[in-house]
């Protein structure tokens, strides 16, 4: 089927774009970044109904990458159905945002080289989706983390975007080295990368290895999908261009650790510990972060928290064994969240770069398109009934109930935070009085046209895609059954939010202030993110860099060691002999020597030569 | 004509004529380099048409009588180590002759001729099959790179010069003792006839005996490479170093420690080799670490790379000791990635010394937005040298950290820290460099790639890709070769290793 041309083809946008795109037009550089893209959607679907029902893995070999010993990776694809959600979402969303970025970047400089990173991201993406190993995974997996580098610190003139790239990729790598050990030991454990192997064997392995494998790889996600303890890079991140936001850090990259983990059902299945910590994880950081977006003024640090948050209930799904829920908020996720993040970028843009919501308010009537798209998007986030972010997060917090009461209980809260703090964010930037100063103006067709689309999607996606069905045949079936009770009290704890944020920011909009000074210690500590930033900087980074240059280089390296060499070499000049000449500036006599010595050497090796070729 | 000779002997007559050559002519000199320089290296690419992928052995033997008595004989051929490391030597050598084109402008002629030189000795040390013969190329590869950095090097370049020789002379030293009195016991400098003995029984040594000449030809090989603690003389023979020699020294100096390691330290003292070989690991990961986090605060460009160099060695260290398949292939190929990608390293500080006459990184900043294309490049070899998927340094590195996971999974949790710091100091280094503000001072002196720097960098990006993407090329012959060093390693050693793979003892071990 061809597979590879899905990744290749925005490698060759990539590739035509980042070597030729600065002599390019913009009409060009669209053609080949947003062709290319299309294009591999289109190819996807073609492939899709190629392969008809996929009830089991298609699986094509291109060539070995790697070989040494009893280790072989192949440069192997796979498409199964779960890959086939991915794809379709990848490729879906990514050519809708391609398209909405058109518009955004309009005027920005670095036009060709945006669109080159981003249809580099797109290969990386999908080879990561399309991995018939967890090598070959990794090679996605850390290329989305250099894309993902390279477009927060997009505007690489301003310290706080490189240094927001920098930390997103340490971060990673800090998540990544758990991956490592995870595949050392699957490879230890059971002499092979590849899934279908590995998976057709990882029931009869050890329990204790297991766990541990599943930990790590955990751990790993944790990096890639923003979990605590590793989740600070990704609102630093939102110092990138809007649309990397929707599609990086909202709808597709960040999402990749939830994959993962959902690839590596069969662990987690036989290693029920590890499970439990994804759960735990999951619900802490859904909260945790919740709370943190409840007193943001930034408009993207308020959805960057909520995408923290969100990632939180999917590691919940998988954590509770309820893998096609989680891969279900997955797709819903990516269809409201890039929506809201592409609107709030309709927004910035209309306000030519303003991202402070106290310097927003009365938005409704200036840009009503930008309006509605987000009125949508915020229901779905918020799980109004029957939008598709209802559907999904039910049935996450479904399986949650069936695990333990009171992961659904803490869901449940967080999912009403959710929906206060996103439409806090949405009163404050579309109702009351215009605080600001631009001019605002409605964005262009090829902005509002995707916007649009997500919009529709947002609301009837989860009900047209049933993907908890279509899933049935890769991941074991949940038993968890439908619930009217726990539902309805999800879906109110939602309208209570939405309630509550109405009161609280139009009806009687002093609420909040009231709030902040009664409560000024709490507020601080959630307004300054709980100081972790700080915490992490004191306790790890600062030790580090200053133990490194005050104890390890000038202490040891140069101190202690070239202390006691030189100190060697000054007794020796006392002594005399061959080191003194060194030492005293007459080396060059000596080495000139050796240097002839060298040469005759040769002289006498080639005449040897000569003369045995002669007899 | 044998065509190994061909290679050793072509930059041999080019040093002669090199020194021959006007002093009037400095261009006659360049052209006359670069010339014999590439002629090399493509007749080292036409010994991979020579070279059979199918034979572990050695391949294209030269076996010729030097000196009767006592008998050294001039015997060179070449493995599936020796060939990638000769190439990665006629491959460096041309580029370094473009580096230096404009670097270079006093005692023009001397500085080629030595070049040259240095390519002899270094070909040499990986051909050479006779001990003593090995010893001859060791020291003849010593004296130009001491020239080199005393000569054309900078400020400090007496001190640098003096403390590269004076360390590696010491290992040296103890070196030549060991490879004299293997003479007086297996009556031959001829290394396959020492091994054979040694594989038949004929010569067999004490433990005490083995481990004494097992740590003489180790830490000679260590300096060189350098094993933490020994490292110290390498930042300031970088950093005073000219650029080619800092390519030179960096890329193929550093591998005639770990080349010395694989191919004469552990096939001729196994069970030394296995008893140090714990010590030896953790020397290897202190010095990936600490490696790491001493080029974090460096201030200097190339005193942070050359750091970073002993903690990637570090990871070639841990892969042979390791003595798996796995982690044997990972050393070799990141002996290779090191070559090419420090070796870019270092060449592209040396472009952007040219222009600004600092190596300081707070004296640059902003220079992405003045020069694009040379930080595209320079970035590109960041992530290589980080171990980016799909360039060199990650295969080796994956594989050194799998062996070594094989071996002892402990070793491989501290040695994949080092994987996180080095993203910690080259982005960092990467960011004050070539982000920020464009400052005045850079914007004058920053102007981006011209034809002949771009003859540098595009093979050199091309080889990163290419290793990166398709190991395939370059790891057969290596495994050939490795597997053969492992079966030595087994010769004498009282304990069994399991050869079958990682799936049963090694695992078992690891529960």
């Amino acid at each position: 089927m061809q597979l590879w041309l899905i990744p290749i083809l925005p490698l060759a946008g990539f590739l035509i774009n980042g070597l030729f795109g600065r002599r390019f037009s913009k009409g060009l550089v669209n053609a080949f970044a947003i062709g290319s893209v299309v294009l591999a959607f289109l190819w996807v679907l073609k492939t899709l109904f190629g392969l008809g029902g996929l009830t089991a893995a298609y699986t094509e070999h291109y060539f070995t990458w790697i070989q040494s010993g009893a280790l072989s990776v192949g440069c192997d694809f796979s498409v199964d159905r779960l890959t086939a959600v991915m794809l379709l979402v990848v490729t879906g969303i990514g050519s809708l945002i391609h398209i909405y970025a058109i518009g955004y970047m309009a005027h920005e400089g670095g036009y060709y080289r945006f669109f080159a990173y981003l249809n580099l991201f797109m290969f990386f993406m999908l080879t990561l989706v399309l991995a018939a190993n967890y090598l070959v995974l990794f090679v996605g997996w850390e290329g989305v983390g250099l894309c993902s580098y390279l477009l927060i610190g997009f505007y690489f003139d301003k310290k706080i975007a490189t240094d927001a790239g920098n930390k997103a990729f340490i971060v990673n790598r800090i998540g990544d080295f758990g991956f490592s050990l995870a595949m050392f030991l699957i490879f230890r454990q059971f002499g092979s990368f590849d899934f279908a192997h590995v998976f057709a064997q990882a029931p009869a392995a050890p329990v204790g290895l297991l766990t541990l494998i599943g930990i790590l790889l955990m751990f790993g996600a944790c990096g890639k999908s923003a979990q605590i303890p590793l989740y600070v890079w990704l609102p630093d991140a939102m110092a990138g261009p809007t649309p990397v936001s929707a599609l990086i850090h909202a709808a597709t990259m960040v999402t990749a650790g939830v994959y993962m983990t959902a690839r590596s059902w069969v662990i987690y299945t036989h290693a029920p510990i590890a499970m439990d910590v994804i759960a735990y994880i999951g619900i802490a950081t859904a909260f945790v972060a919740a709370t943190i977006g409840l007193a943001q003024n930034d408009i993207k640090k308020v959805f960057a928290y909520s995408t923290v948050s969100q990632l939180g209930y999917m590691f919940v799904g998988v954590g509770c064994g309820a893998f096609s829920a989680g891969i279900y908020h997955l797709m819903t996720h990516a269809f409201f969240k890039a929506l809201l993040f592409l609107g709030a970028g309709a927004v910035i843009h209309s306000l030519s770069g303003e991202q402070d919501m106290r310097q927003m308010g009365g938005l409704r009537a200036k840009i009503p398109w930008t309006f509605g798209v987000m009125l949508c998007a915020s229901l779905a986030i918020a799980g109004f009934p029957f939008t598709s972010g209802f559907f999904s997060k039910d049935a996450i917090l479904l399986a949650a109930d069936h695990r333990a009461p009171w992961l659904y209980w803490v869901g449940v809260f967080t999912a009403g935070m959710t929906a206060f703090y996103v439409f806090r964010a949405f009163f404050m930037t579309f109702f009351g009085k215009y605080r600001g100063k631009e001019h605002p103006h409605e964005s262009p067709p090829v902005m509002l046209i995707p916007l649009v689309i997500l919009a529709g999607l947002s609301l009837v996606g989860g009900y047209l895609f049933k993907i908890p069905d279509f899933l049935r045949p890769v991941f074991p079936a949940v038993e968890a059954p439908e619930a009217f009770g726990p539902m309805a009290v999800a879906s109110a704890a939602g309208l209570l939010g939405i309630a509550l944020a109405y009161l609280m920011y139009v009806y009687r909009p002093g609420i909040p202030d009231s709030i902040a000074s009664g409560a000024k210690g709490l507020y601080t500590l959630v307004y300054n993110k709980y100081f972790v930033d700080e915490i992490y900087d004191a306790a790890v980074v600062k030790p580090l860099v200053g133990g490194s240059r005050v104890v390890l280089w000038k202490g040891f390296d140069a101190g202690l060691i070239d202390g006691t060499v030189n100190g060697i070499g000054a007794r020796a000049k006392g002594i005399g002999g061959v080191l003194r000449l060194a030492q005293s500036g007459n080396t060059r006599s000596y080495a000139t020597w050796i240097a002839f010595g060298g040469v005759l050497v040769i002289f006498g090796m080639a005449a040897m030569i000569v003369l045995g070729g002669l007899r | 004509m044998n065509l190994l000779l061909l290679v050793l002997l072509l930059p041999a007559a080019g040093f002669l004529i090199a020194l021959a050559l006007p002093r009037s002519s400095p261009a006659s000199s360049r052209y006359w380099a670069l010339a014999i320089s590439l002629v090399t290296f493509l007749a080292s690419l036409a010994l991979l048409g020579w070279f059979d992928r199918s034979v572990a052995g050695d391949q294209l033997t030269v076996d010729l009588l030097w000196i009767s008595s006592p008998e050294i004989r001039f015997h060179i051929a070449a493995d599936g180590v020796s060939l990638w490391l000769v190439l990665l030597s006629t491959f460096l050598t041309p580029i370094c002759v473009l580096i230096s084109w404009n670097h270079i402008q006093s005692r023009v002629k001397e500085f080629y001729a030595f070049l040259l030189l240095l390519e002899v000795g270094l070909v040499g040390v990986f051909l050479a099959q006779d001990l003593f013969l090995f010893y001859v190329f060791w020291e003849v590869s010593l004296v130009p790179m001491y020239f080199l950095i005393g000569i054309w090097g900078h400020e400090r370049r007496i001190y640098a010069a003096v403390k590269f020789f004076l360390y590696t002379m010491a290992g040296s030293v103890l070196m030549l003792a060991a490879i004299i009195y293997l003479y007086n016991r297996a009556g031959t400098f001829g290394y396959a006839a020492i091994l054979d003995q040694l594989a038949s029984g004929r010569l067999a040594f004490t433990a005490f005996e083995q481990m004494l000449l097992f740590l003489a030809f180790f830490v000679a090989f260590a300096i060189k490479v350098p094993l933490f603690p020994l490292h110290t003389w390498l930042p300031d023979a970088h950093v005073e170093a000219p650029t080619a020699g800092s390519v030179m020294l960096a890329s193929v100096m550093l591998k005639m420690g770990t080349f010395g390691i694989l191919h004469y330290a552990l096939p001729l003292f196994p069970a030394a080799a296995r008893r140090c070989a714990p010590w030896i690991a953790v020397l290897a990961i202190i010095g990936i670490i600490y490696g790491a986090l001493v080029a974090m605060v460096q201030p200097n460009m190339k005193k942070l790379v050359a750091y970073s160099s002993v903690s990637h060695l570090g990871f070639v260290v841990l892969g042979i000791f390791s003595f798996t398949q796995i982690g044997l292939d990972g050393a070799v190929y990141q002996m290779l990635n090191h070559g090419i990608t420090t070796g870019a390293l270092f060449a592209l500080v040396g472009l952007m010394y040219d222009r600004r006459h600092s190596l300081a990184i707070e004296d640059y900043g902003g220079v992405a937005t003045a020069a694009p294309w040379l930080s595209t490049v320079f970035l590109i070899t960041t992530l290589a040298s980080i171990g980016l998927p799909l360039l060199n340094n990650f295969v080796g590195e994956f594989l050194v950290l799998q062996g070594a996971a094989l071996a002892n999974f402990k070793w491989a949790i501290w040695a994949a820290l080092g994987v996180i710091l080095s993203a910690c100091y080259m982005l960092w280094m990467y960011q004050r460099v070539f982000y920020g503000e464009l400052k005045d001072a850079v914007r004058s002196h920053m102007p981006d790639l011209n034809l002949r720097e771009w003859a540098v960098v595009v093979p050199l990006i091309a080889m990163m890709v290419w290793m990166g993407v398709y190991s395939k090329s370059f790891l057969d012959p290596v495994g050939k070769t490795t597997a053969r060093v492992l079966e030595q390693t087994q010769v004498n050693v009282p304990y069994r290793v399991d050869l079958r793979g990682p799936a049963s003892t090694e695992v078992s071990r690891a529960r």
